[in-house]
C-alpha cells in the first residue's frame, strides 16, 4: 500500500516545490504592494517578505497620484485588443487560404510564413523603426498596432488547425449551397473556436508585455502602454518599492483575468463531435 | 426528380493515372443506382463530380439533359450524404437541417414545415435540439440523411453512408434507405465497396474498377451474366470460381481441358454458347458459381470430379467447402495468374449443410452445366445465346 503510494507522493511533493518557486515572485509582488513602503525593502531578505502584518491600499493610491495610470491602461487595452481582434481576422483568413484554397504561389508563401516564425523581433526592430519613422508614424497607436496584426506564428497555428479539419465539412456546406465566405464564417470558424481562443490568448500575452518596440516608438505619455510606463515609473523619483509592486499587480491583473476567463478553451476540442473517425 | 447522364466522364489527378476513365451511362428518373467497386476504383470521385465538388478533366455530367459542368452544387440541386456524415458539430440537429434551407432563402414557416416533415419521416423529432456529439452512430446517419432530404433534392448522392455503422444497424438502415428512396422517388446514386449492399439496394448496379465501368445491370443480371471475370469474382459471397481451360476437339466432341479435369461440352452448354467452336485450341476461363456444384450421389455421372477438401465452413443452413480438384496442385502452392486467382484452382463450393462431408478428405462433385459461364482469356464474357 505504502509502496504503491510512494511514487505519486514524490511527484506531488516535487510538483508543489516547483509550483511554489514559480509562484514566489508573484506572491512577493502582491504582498509587497500591500505593505508600507519602507518595510518592502527591509523585509525583502527574510521569509517576512511573503507576509504582511498590516494591509493597506496606500501604495495603490500613490500610483494613481503619481502617474496617469488610467491613460497607460487605456493605451495598453486599446493597442492589445485591436491587435488581437484584427489579428484573428487576418491570420485566420490567411491560414485558411493556405490550408484549403488552391492558388499559385501558395506553397512558396507557406514556406515564407514558416521562415518568418524563426526571425526574432529584435532582428528587425531597427529597420522597422526606420520604416515607421519614414511613414511619419512615430509616437502613435498605429505604429504599435499595424506591424503586429499579421503574425507568422498565428497564421501557422490557424493553418495547422484548418488542415486537420475534415474536408467533408466544407464539401457538405458547399453542397448545401454556402459560398466560400459563408462556409468560413458559419462552419469553419465555429469549428475552430479552440484555435481562435489559443491565438487570441497568445497574441494578448505577447502584445500586453511587449516592451522593446513601444519603448522605441513612443516618446511621450500619450500613447505609452503599461509595460513601458512601469519601467519608467521605477526610475521616477522617489524610488518607492511598494508603489512599484502595486503598479506591477495592476499590470498583471488583466492578464490573469484573461487567462482564467479563457483557459477552458485551451483544453476543449470541439471538432471531434460531429465526425466519427 | 431528374435523370443523370455521364458522358465520357474522365478525371485525372495531378500526375497520377485517371481516377475515372471515360465513364458513360444514364440513370433514369427515380432510379436507385449503386456504384460498387474495390477501394480506389474512383467511386467517390464519381460522386464528387456529379455533386459539382470537382470538375471533370474531360467529358460531361448532364442532369435532365443539360450539361451542368459549370454549375455550382446548389444549382444542380443535388444533396450528398458523406461517409463520416460531416454534421456541423456546433449546430443542433435542427440547425444542421436548417442550414441548406437557409441558403435557399425559404421563409421561416417554410423551413419549419419542411423540417417537421422530414424529421417525422426519419424519426428525428425527439432529437432536434441535440448536438451531433450527443447522438449515436445510427442517429447521426439519419440526421445526415435528413439534412440531405430537407432540400427536396433532384438527385441524392450517398457516399458509403453505412460504412461507419455496426453490422446489425447497417442491415436495418439498408432497408430503411431503400424504402425511403422508393417512397420519395428521388434519383439516388449510392456508392459502396460492399457488394452485398449493392446487390440488395440497387435497382441497377454499376461495377467500377480502376476508374472504368465494368458493367451496369440489374443485380440479378450481374450475378447471372457477369460481363467479365472481375465482376464474376467481385459479386457474390463467395464470388464465382474461375478456372483456366483449353478447348479441345476430340473426334467431333468438344472438351474443356483443365489441369485436373476434362469437362465434356454437352448440348446444353453448346446451346448457350453457339459460337464456342471458334475458340478451338484457345485458352478460355470457366466460371462456376459456388452453388453451381452439387455433391455426387447415386449413379455414375460422366462428369463427376473428385476434389480434395481443404477446409469447410459451416453456415448452418448450408456449408462452404474449400477444395481443389484431385490431381491439381494445391492452390496456395501454385503461381498466381495475372488476375490474381490461383492458377492451381481453388474452388469454393456451396452445399447443403452435411456433417458427413466435413469429416472427409475428398468429395465427388457434379457441375450444373447450365450455370457454367465462359470467358475469353482476357476475362471478357463469351457471347451467350439470347
Amino acid at each position: 500500500m505504502i509502496g504503491r503510494l510512494k511514487g505519486p507522493v514524490i511527484v506531488y511533493v516535487a510538483a508543489a516545490i516547483v509550483a511554489a518557486l514559480f509562484f514566489a515572485p508573484i506572491l512577493l509582488m502582491i504582498v509587497g504592494s500591500l505593505k508600507p513602503d519602507d518595510l518592502v525593502l527591509a523585509e525583502a531578505g527574510s521569509w517576512r517578505a511573503f507576509v504582511s502584518n498590516e494591509i493597506s491600499l496606500q501604495n495603490y493610491h500613490d500610483v494613481f497620484a503619481r502617474v496617469n495610470y488610467g491613460r497607460f491602461m487605456l493605451n495598453s487595452l486599446l493597442i492589445t485588443s485591436t491587435v488581437v481582434t484584427l489579428g484573428l481576422i487576418v491570420n485566420s483568413l490567411f491560414g485558411y487560404a493556405l490550408a484549403r484554397l488552391q492558388w499559385r504561389g501558395r506553397n512558396a508563401l507557406l514556406a515564407v510564413v514558416l521562415a518568418l516564425m524563426i526571425i526574432p523581433f529584435e532582428g528587425i526592430a531597427v529597420p522597422l523603426f526606420y520604416q515607421g519613422t519614414l511613414a511619419g508614424w512615430r509616437d502613435t497607436y498605429i505604429v504599435q498596432i499595424v506591424p503586429f496584426i499579421a503574425n507568422a506564428f498565428s497564421i501557422y497555428l490557424f493553418y495547422s488547425f484548418f488542415i486537420g479539419l475534415p474536408r467533408e465539412l466544407e464539401d457538405a456546406a458547399r453542397v448545401d449551397g454556402a459560398g466560400v465566405f459563408r462556409t468560413f464564417l458559419q462552419v469553419i470558424v465555429p469549428s475552430a473556436r479552440p484555435a481562435f481562443a489559443t491565438v487570441a490568448i497568445l497574441t494578448f500575452l505577447m502584445q500586453w508585455s511587449m516592451y522593446l518596440w513601444p519603448l522605441m516608438v513612443t516618446s511621450g505619455e500619450r500613447v505609452r502602454p503599461l509595460s513601458v510606463a512601469i519601467a519608467s515609473f521605477r526610475t521616477l523619483p522617489p524610488l518607492q518599492w511598494g508603489d512599484i509592486m502595486a503598479f506591477g499587480v495592476m499590470m498583471v491583473a488583466p492578464t490573469l483575468a484573461m487567462f482564467l476567463l479563457f483557459q477552458r478553451w485551451f483544453v476543449r476540442s470541439v471538432i471531434t463531435s460531429g465526425i466519427k473517425g | 426528380m431528374a435523370r443523370v447522364e455521364l458522358r465520357g466522364l474522365t478525371r485525372h489527378f495531378d500526375g497520377g493515372k485517371a481516377a475515372l476513365d471515360d465513364l458513360s451511362f444514364r440513370i433514369d428518373d427515380g432510379e436507385f443506382v449503386v456504384v460498387v467497386g474495390p477501394s480506389g476504383c474512383g467511386k467517390s470521385t464519381l460522386l464528387r463530380l456529379i455533386a459539382g465538388l470537382e470538375r471533370p478533366t474531360q467529358g460531361h455530367v448532364l442532369i435532365d439533359d443539360t450539361i451542368v459542368d459549370d454549375w455550382a452544387p446548389q444549382q444542380r440541386n443535388v444533396a450528398m450524404v458523406f461517409q463520416n456524415y460531416a454534421l456541423y458539430p456546433h449546430m443542433s440537429v435542427r440547425q444542421n437541417m436548417e442550414f441548406p434551407l437557409r441558403m435557399m432563402r425559404l421563409t421561416r414557416a417554410g423551413i419549419g414545415s419542411r423540417i417537421d416533415r422530414i424529421a417525422g419521416l426519419l424519426d428525428l423529432l425527439p432529437l432536434l435540439d441535440r448536438k451531433p456529439k450527443q447522438l449515436s452512430g445510427g442517429q447521426r446517419q439519419r440526421v445526415a440523411m435528413g439534412r440531405a432530404l430537407v432540400r427536396n433534392p433532384a438527385v441524392l448522392l450517398l457516399d458509403e453512408p453505412l460504412s461507419n455503422l455496426d453490422a446489425q444497424l447497417r442491415a436495418n438502415i439498408r432497408t430503411e434507405i431503400a424504402a425511403l428512396q422508393r417512397e420519395l422517388g428521388i434519383t439516388t446514386i449510392h456508392v459502396t465497396h460492399d457488394q452485398q449492399e449493392a446487390m440488395s439496394m440497387g435497382d441497377r448496379v454499376a461495377v467500377l474498377r480502376d476508374g472504368k465501368l465494368q458493367q451496369l445491370a440489374t443485380p440479378l443480371e450481374l450475378y447471372d451474366a457477369p460481363a467479365n471475370t472481375f465482376v464474376a469474382r467481385f459479386l457474390g459471397n463467395p464470388g464465382m470460381n474461375i478456372s483456366t481451360a483449353t478447348l479441345r476437339n476430340d473426334g467431333g466432341q468438344l472438351y474443356l481441358d483443365m489441369p485436373a479435369w476434362n469437362l465434356y461440352v454437352g448440348a446444353e452448354l453448346l446451346e448457350a454458347y453457339p459460337r464456342l467452336q471458334q475458340y478451338l485450341h484457345q485458352r478460355l476461363q470457366i466460371g462456376i458459381r459456388p452453388e453451381g456444384f452439387a455433391a455426387h450421389t447415386g449413379q455414375q455421372a460422366a462428369d463427376r470430379i473428385a476434389v480434395h477438401i481443404e477446409a469447410t465452413e459451416m453456415l448452418g443452413h448450408e456449408m462452404l467447402v474449400y477444395c481443389h480438384p484431385a490431381g491439381s496442385a494445391r492452390s496456395s502452392a501454385s503461381a498466381k495468374t495475372r488476375d490474381g486467382n490461383a492458377g492451381g484452382t481453388q474452388w469454393i463450393v456451396r452445399l447443403p449443410a452435411d456433417d458427413t462431408i466435413r469429416g472427409n478428405a475428398t468429395l465427388e462433385l457434379v457441375v450444373d452445366t447450365g450455370r457454367l459461364r465462359l470467358f475469353r482469356d482476357d476475362g471478357t464474357a463469351l457471347v451467350r445465346a439470347a
